[in-house]
């Protein structure tokens, strides 16, 4: 019996050693072919459609971000790959260098920019409040008073909902944590970005839930790049201005939103 | 390389930070109390003479140290209301998934505890006269306590620690003021820091305790 144990751990220790061997041969291996063509890692947050997310039964990530990256690394002549990030882990991400750019319906906002720096802006979106669709007693932000609000940790939506008066608030990973919640009863309203939780509903989210009020507030979408790296930043805004001005920038906001940006 | 720490946002988080680790402690002290009385029940229902009390028992142990207890967590604040149609309070969520996960793991060392007693003091207790659920409670059950104390003590550690999961319900513990903390400073190194300090100060403490009590009840 001991026999057999011993031959086990030793077998145990072999595979783990030469699985160490594989991964530096492997990494050996990368390198020439990546000096041909430079890896440009998007960090995004997969769960906000259609901005980033993933198609039912796809592990690809498709949506308006992820085309805009790919369109953005072709136009660059880079090879463009996708790294699925928790949304509040993202700026902490890009200033620690695990990736080089940021897309995920971040919005530009002046305690962001203190820590990154922003393309041009790319999309221009809004705060909107989501509530049951029984509810008929939250007209507008201004009812949430002392109410209970589901939101996603790190985002306008969350900052947004920390200015209500006597809010009960409850920050989730996810936006579809937070929606989830409010399908559940455990949060009155959701504070989100407009588009997405549009998508939500024409995505049979209108079954529970609806839309209330004005939108709250104008914000810009923005690409994330490191502070340190300004001929990253450079490079970007010259790509993203060509993708505008030939038309591909048009054409992916017509696929994704079925009309054409409003200038 | 040396790092510049923001003492300030520190020294100002910690308080918030604490009444984080507040909320751990009693979520640990709860679970892990209501994991003992499960873990005792299964644990001995895992050596009973009654066919399907063993194999329930046995099955509940199976399932639940065989998935995540993330996955458990999910699965009791977002899947089963979404199946009951009844929504569970976050703070009585998590509490249940962990415990029942806990209890579990508690179920486990009770039954190693109970087995490693010479099975001559079941013995000599039937041959006295007592049923077998007598012998237990009065012979085997307090000889084994006293030799699960380090286990036991280990899963209350392990529980602090993995409290932290129900932080993706949103529940307020440690981690999740960290997290809060964070997506406001962007201060990633030093509040993490800050929380893994606090973490270590409150398993160091307990394994004193258990350390204290290994001395207090050693077997002789």
């Amino acid at each position: 019996m001991r026999k057999i144990v011993c031959a086990l751990m030793a077998l145990f220790m072999l595979g783990a050693l030469s699985g160490c061997g594989q991964e530096t041969k492997k990494a050996a291996d990368k390198k020439p072919a990546a000096k041909e063509t430079k890896v440009l890692r998007f960090g995004t947050n997969a769960a906000f459609a259609p901005f980033e997310f993933q198609k039912k039964g796809s592990k690809d990530y498709s949506g308006f971000d992820m085309d805009l990256a790919r369109a953005l690394g072709k136009q660059m002549g880079m090879k463009v790959e996708i790294v699925n990030t928790p949304f509040d882990g993202l700026i902490p991400a890009l200033n620690a260098g695990t990736v080089d750019a940021a897309i995920s319906g971040m919005t530009i906002t002046d305690s962001r920019k203190q820590q990154v720096n922003f393309c041009t802006p790319y999309y221009k979106s809004g705060l909107i409040v989501m509530v049951k669709k029984d509810n008929n007693n939250i007209k507008s932000i201004k009812d949430l008073e002392g109410k209970k609000i589901a939101v996603q940790i790190g985002t306008t939506g969350a900052t947004q909902a920390h200015k209500v008066k006597g809010a009960k608030i409850t920050e989730f990973n996810n936006n579809p944590e937070a929606c989830l919640e409010l399908k559940n009863g455990g949060a009155d309203a959701v504070i989100g970005d407009l588009p997405v939780e549009q998508y939500y509903l024409k995505q049979g989210g209108d079954k529970d839930a609806k839309l209330v009020g004005d939108t709250l507030s104008a914000e810009d979408y923005g690409i994330a790049i490191a502070k340190k790296n300004t001929d990253l930043l450079e490079k970007m805004n010259k790509a993203l201005a060509e993708l505008k001005k030939n038309g591909e920038y048009d054409k992916l906001y017509k696929q994704w939103f079925g009309a054409a940006p409003k200038k | 390389m040396v790092v510049n720490l923001d003492w300030e946002l520190i020294s100002e988080s910690v308080p918030l930070l604490l009444t984080g680790a507040v909320v751990t402690v009693e979520i640990t002290a709860i679970s892990v109390g209501l994991g003992l009385l499960i873990g005792m029940i299964v644990g001995i229902a895992r050596l009973s003479g009654v066919k399907p009390i063993r194999l329930i028992s046995g099955a509940y142990v199976d399932c639940i140290r065989g998935t995540p207890l993330l996955v458990q967590i999910f699965i009791v604040y977002f899947a089963l209301p979404a199946v009951t149609g009844t929504r569970i309070n976050p703070f009585i969520a998590a509490v249940v998934a962990c415990s029942i996960n806990s209890g579990a793991y508690v179920a486990e060392i009770f039954r190693g505890g109970i087995q490693s007693i010479d099975p001559g003091q079941m013995e000599a207790g039937r041959s006295l006269g007592l049923t077998w659920g007598q012998t237990m409670r009065y012979i085997i059950m307090p000889q084994a306590f006293k030799r699960i104390i380090p286990p036991l003590g280990n899963e209350f550690i392990a529980m602090l620690k993995d409290s932290s999961l129900v932080s993706v319900i949103g529940f307020e513990e440690l981690t999740r003021r960290g997290q809060l903390i964070i997506a406001r400073t962007y201060a990633s190194f030093e509040i993490w820091t800050a929380v893994a300090v606090i973490y270590l100060i409150m398993t160091l403490t307990i394994s004193r305790f258990v350390a204290y009590l290994e001395r207090r009840y050693r077997t002789k």
